[in-house]
């Protein structure tokens, strides 16, 4: 509004639409309000107007999807829909229902309507009346004087006019005051627009729902992170690993039938080296995605990980059942890199992997009686570890002395996965 | 290589070249496979109908490619407790081969790497076992266990766990002194200590082994 060209552009004009939109919606928003409530209220007694007064309940949902059609009139920026970061859990009438009934945008927009059908569209229609309406009547003098008026006009109901050098001095003034009614409207429009977006549209709603908006798109990299590791162990296993063990198998039958020879000899070293391949690859497959977790879950897999770990490992580990695929992967992988880390590094003599779920939360605690001074910032496996972890809303802290004991520990929140889901 | 008998086999393998490859090796050894399948349905079926001598079988199988393999092998024994059971895994996994050694009684179960398939002699001679009641587990899975396992071995001298970790290899007493170039009276020796430290009183010798493998697997 600050612009020199304000008058010449289009604002003006889209104040004025604004405005006026908003007193018509407001009229029809209180008409619906009033029949609303009073058939649900009337018929409530013989149960058939509940449905009404959940309807009426509901009717802010609507009326604000329509006044954030109309914030775009006077508002560039977009207005963000609330409803639609938190989608109903399952399909069907009912869940979307008492999905919108819990949330509190629900409520706040039911508020709104309120005030809008009660209060806010007289106003709006006051400014627009007074703003055009007096400044016009103005400025038509002279024209009233000369048609209808026969000789005289009425200035705003209030003073005649008789000398036409009056009705032109007026119709000046009237010009006048057309441009100041002209920021008049951009300013009660904007006033306006800015109380709207306040109450159905706020700013940090908007923030809030960016940030959302990222940690969903962090959780679906990770999940597709998982999913690819796991496509191609998948393809590993049934392509390379299968293949190798037909080889060694036909290795193993050929050196059957050679005689001894330099030839027999050959195929032993061929057959060996397909064999250590084989184990290679084997390793290789698990260190990628370990069957046993996604078979048995993470209580099996990180005992595997003990029976693997080059320092003796005790596992202490008490676990309701399955927990959600990418807690279980984090959780695991956050166990194998402390116990490498523990056979590289520590010089410990036992390690010690503990922890359970309870209260929402999953722990896991690894321990080592080793010479400690270990820095998560030094490396990076635990740095990405630590990144995965907090992308599933977990901690990951470490404590470690200089002299031991190194204590690493990372906790999740998370609910066991119910027998029926398949959530592993 | 002759086996010293022809036994009827079951085969559950969903890679076609594995399949075609086991079947020719079996029968190259004088066993007849009667049905090779390709999925864990199937393999309980053709068990119903056929009445084998021993089954052999994958862990990963159709339809979810998870353990169907390992379950409907575990599913068989509750249904014939002494059904000798070759799985092929893998993987070397305790869990496995524990959800495994936990059906039935504990006899006629092996449990090997794919890899061993390689090493033709040693596989038909693990598979001889297991179909006489034997319990064999590869040596990969036993090295793995022998490192960490502590109580109630915690009594067994170092060469007395060497011997038990050749028993539950599959390995004769013989075959024990070979390795370790002990006299055969030794190993005997080694395994009556083994069986009086894991307090397992005198009875059927080969169940008492298999029950000091089990014991050493649980442990």
């Amino acid at each position: 509004m600050s612009r020199p060209d304000f008058l010449l552009s289009a604002w003006p004009w889209r104040s004025v639409g604004y405005l006026l939109t908003g007193a018509v919606a407001g009229l029809f928003a209180l008409v619906a309000v009033v029949v609303l409530a009073a058939l649900g209220g009337a018929l409530a007694i013989v149960l058939v107007g509940l449905p009404l007064l959940v309807v009426l309940a509901l009717v802010g949902i609507p009326v604000a999807w329509g006044e954030r059609r109309r914030l775009r009139l006077v508002d560039l920026d977009p207005a963000l829909d609330l409803h639609q970061h938190q989608p109903p859990a399952a399909r069907g009438l009912w869940a979307w229902l008492t999905a919108r009934l819990r949330e509190q945008v629900t409520w706040r927009e039911l508020g709104y309507t309120v005030l809008f059908a009660g209060l806010l569209w007289p106003v709006d229609a006051l400014v627009i009346t007074v703003a055009l309406l007096f400044p016009l009547s103005m400025v038509v003098t002279p024209l009233w004087m000369a048609t209808i008026g026969e000789g005289e006009a009425k200035v705003l109901k209030q003073w005649t006019v008789t000398t036409w050098p009056t009705a032109f001095g007026v119709a000046v003034l009237g010009l006048l005051l057309m441009t100041l009614c002209a920021y008049l409207l951009g300013l009660a429009a904007g006033a306006r627009a800015e109380l709207t977006r306040l109450l159905i549209a706020p700013r940090d709603a908007e923030l809030d729902a960016k940030v959302v908006e990222l940690t969903r798109s962090r959780v679906r990299l990770v999940d597709a992170f998982e999913a690819e590791r796991r496509r191609i162990e998948r393809d590993l296993h049934d392509g390379a690993q299968q293949r190798l063990v037909a080889l060694t198998m036909t290795l193993g039958l050929a050196r059957l039938d050679a005689p001894p020879g330099p030839l027999a000899d050959q195929l032993a070293k061929a057959h060996e080296e397909a064999g250590k391949a084989l184990a290679e690859l084997r390793e290789l497959i698990h260190g990628i995605h370990p069957k046993v977790l996604a078979d048995y879950g993470l209580e099996a897999a990180v005992l595997d990980a003990a029976d693997r770990s080059a320092v003796p490992v005790d596992v202490d580990l008490e676990l309701p059942g399955r927990l959600p695929q990418a807690v279980e992967a984090a959780a695991y992988f956050v166990v194998c890199e402390a116990l490498a880390n523990v056979g590289r590094h520590s010089g410990a003599a036992r390690a010690e992997v503990s922890g359970g779920h309870g209260g929402g939360r999953l722990v896991l605690e690894v321990r080592d009686d080793g010479c400690g001074g270990a820095d998560a910032a030094a490396g990076t496996g635990l740095t990405g570890l630590a990144d995965r972890v907090s992308v599933l809303d977990g901690r990951l802290s470490l404590s470690s002395p200089p002299g031991g004991p190194t204590l690493l520990r990372v906790e999740f929140p998370c609910d066991p996965c119910r027998p029926t889901d398949r959530c592993a | 290589m002759p086996a010293d008998r022809s036994l009827r086999v079951v085969l559950a393998e969903d890679s076609v070249l594995l399949r075609e490859g086991l079947i020719g090796l079996l029968g190259r050894c004088g066993h007849e496979v009667v049905a090779a399948v390709g999925d864990a349905e199937a393999l309980v079926a053709a068990v119903e109908e056929h009445e084998p001598d021993i089954v052999v079988t994958d862990v990963r199988m159709p339809p979810g490619f998870q353990d169907e393999g390992l379950h409907a092998a575990v599913r068989l024994r509750e249904r014939r407790p002494r059904l000798p059971v070759l799985v092929l895994s893998q993987y070397v996994q305790r869990t496995y081969a524990s959800a495994l050694l936990d059906s039935g009684d504990g006899t006629g179960i092996g449990y090997l790497l794919k890899d061993r398939v390689g090493q033709v002699e040693e596989f038909v001679d693990a598979l001889g076992e297991v179909a006489d009641g034997g319990t064999v587990v590869d040596p990969e899975v036993v090295r793995q266990l022998l490192r960490r396992r502590r109580d109630p071995l915690e009594r067994l001298t170092s060469r007395e766990r060497e011997v038990l970790a050749l028993i539950a290899e599959g390995k004769s007493n013989g075959a024990i002194a070979r390795e370790l170039v002990v006299s055969e009276a030794a190993v005997g020796k080694h395994i009556s200590n083994i069986l009086t430290k894991l307090d397992l009183p005198p009875a059927d010798e080969t169940h008492r082994r298999v029950l000091a493998v089990l014991a050493y697997l649980r442990a």
